[in-house]
């Protein structure tokens, strides 16, 4: 079979279209990084996952040792039933603890694994029993909104249980004219 | 109420002849897929498509592609830097051309650069009856003409599609790294730790992979549709680019659709 020029620059062009394809998963992509060989599944239930998505990662002490394989919610005590997929080379103890982080202020959320004391470590299957939940931001602001507003609702009581000691005027010193001021 | 007349009458019209050409060309397409075998068994003949396809195509895909990166960094630069995030403009230029602008671009261009040549090319080879001539020797110019032209742009595309991509980031590399100080190992870690390589990369290929059998298909049809005549073959040649564009187009929406959702 003769060979013309048409067959080499095809050639080329198709090599060219490799090496570029190679260039994306090696150097631009993830391909690399997250190369994960055989995993072990473990799940875990949380009251309340945020935002948290699949494939988010699973990190330990920072480092990724795993990823979200998927997110179900329990229908009889309708707990989130996360489960992550942890690469072999790493095993946890059976009372690791399971928290939801976020990455940054407004970063994405991902699992972060606290390794316990026990002996045993986690297998293909088990759950994690000790979990803390994503934190809501607006759980946190109207509990800190609650907490100062008991805070002033214990100020005019301790003014009105004072002036009821020093004065006959307690009785005109209702609650309203307390917030009035 | 004549004029309303005309007007419904032209407009019903107009989409039959739509409707029509639609079915037309996706049989057209059936038989290609049918007698492609030919086109694998003469493997020389799809070379040779590639070769006009494909490789005469790069410094317009490359050029861009360089152009286009350059740009995205600059102005991705700009608004990240408002933000104090301006390490993320590698995660910015390489996502936007892995899933949209390297699929995207690459098929206009490739409609305006390789399609127009494909229709103007069959549409001559049917003004000047040598298809008609192929057939009077059992000689059938789907197997042919239209199968190897149509595999050529098929494997043409991802190829090019991928070499822009590429290209891009190294034009984004080129404004972001050395131009605007962008720390390059944050440049390319930040990409490496969000661009995925199933979710966004082989997406992007599939997608680019689609749009090669849209765009070739289109300028195969139009040129073995067109009237025999200089006008028709001009008028189809044009026809080519708009309709491989707003293909790509909308292609592209239902695509992303399916695949972010």
């Amino acid at each position: 079979m003769e060979k013309t020029t048409i067959d080499l620059w095809v050639g080329i062009f198709v090599a060219m279209g490799f090496a570029a394809l190679l260039g994306l998963a090696m150097k631009v992509g993830n391909l690399t990084t997250t190369n994960i060989g055989e995993t072990y599944m473990v799940t875990a239930n949380f009251e309340n996952i945020g935002g948290l998505k699949p494939r988010a990662p699973i990190k330990s002490a920072g480092v990724v040792v795993g990823r979200v394989e998927g997110i179900k919610l329990d229908p009889k005590t309708y707990e989130a039933v996360v489960s992550l997929n942890i690469d072999k080379r790493f095993s946890f103890p059976k009372d690791t603890f399971a928290n939801i982080y976020t990455a940054g202020l407004l970063g994405e959320q991902y699992v972060g694994l606290e390794a316990g004391g026990d002996e045993n470590s986690l297998k293909n299957g088990d759950k994690i029993i000790q979990t803390q939940d994503a934190v809501v931001l607006e759980k946190l602001i109207s509990q800190f909104l609650y907490s100062k507003a008991t805070e002033n609702d214990d100020k005019p009581a301790n003014t009105a249980a004072t002036s009821t000691e020093t004065g006959a005027d307690a009785l005109d010193a209702s609650p309203l004219d307390k917030i009035g001021k | 109420m004549r004029k309303i007349e005309r007007l419904l009458k032209n407009l019903g019209a107009g989409f039959i002849n739509k409707m029509w050409r639609f079915g037309a060309g996706a049989r057209l397409f059936g038989l290609t897929l049918v007698s492609s075998g030919e086109s694998f068994r003469r493997f020389r003949l799809t070379i040779r498509e590639v070769y006009f396809t494909g490789v005469l195509s790069l410094i317009i895909i490359l050029v861009s592609a360089f152009f286009v990166g350059m740009v995205l960094a600059l102005q991705g630069y700009h608004t990240l830097q408002k933000y104090g995030s301006s390490e993320a403009i590698g995660v910015l230029v390489a996502l936007a051309l892995v899933r949209e602008l390297g699929p995207v671009v690459t098929a206009l261009l490739f409609a305006g650069r390789a399609g127009t040549a494909i229709t103007a090319e069959i549409g001559l080879m049917k003004a000047t009856e040598q298809l008609s001539a192929m057939e009077m020797m059992a000689v059938s110019p789907i197997a042919r003409v239209i199968a190897p032209r149509f595999w050529a742009g098929v494997i043409a595309m991802p190829i090019l599609a991928t070499l822009f991509t590429m290209m891009g980031i190294l034009g984004g590399y080129m404004v972001a790294v050395p131009l605007i100080g962008v720390d390059a190992g944050s440049f390319w870690s930040q990409m490496q730790a969000n661009v995925d390589w199933e979710y966004d990369i082989l997406n992007g290929v599939f997608k680019s992979l689609v749009f090669g059998v849209a765009c070739t298909m289109i300028a195969l049809f139009e040129g073995y549709d067109a009237p025999p005549t200089a006008e028709g073959v001009s008028r189809a040649t044009t026809r080519t680019v708009v309709t491989s564009s707003l293909a790509v187009l909308a292609l592209d929406f239902i695509l992303t659709a399916f695949m972010l959702g």
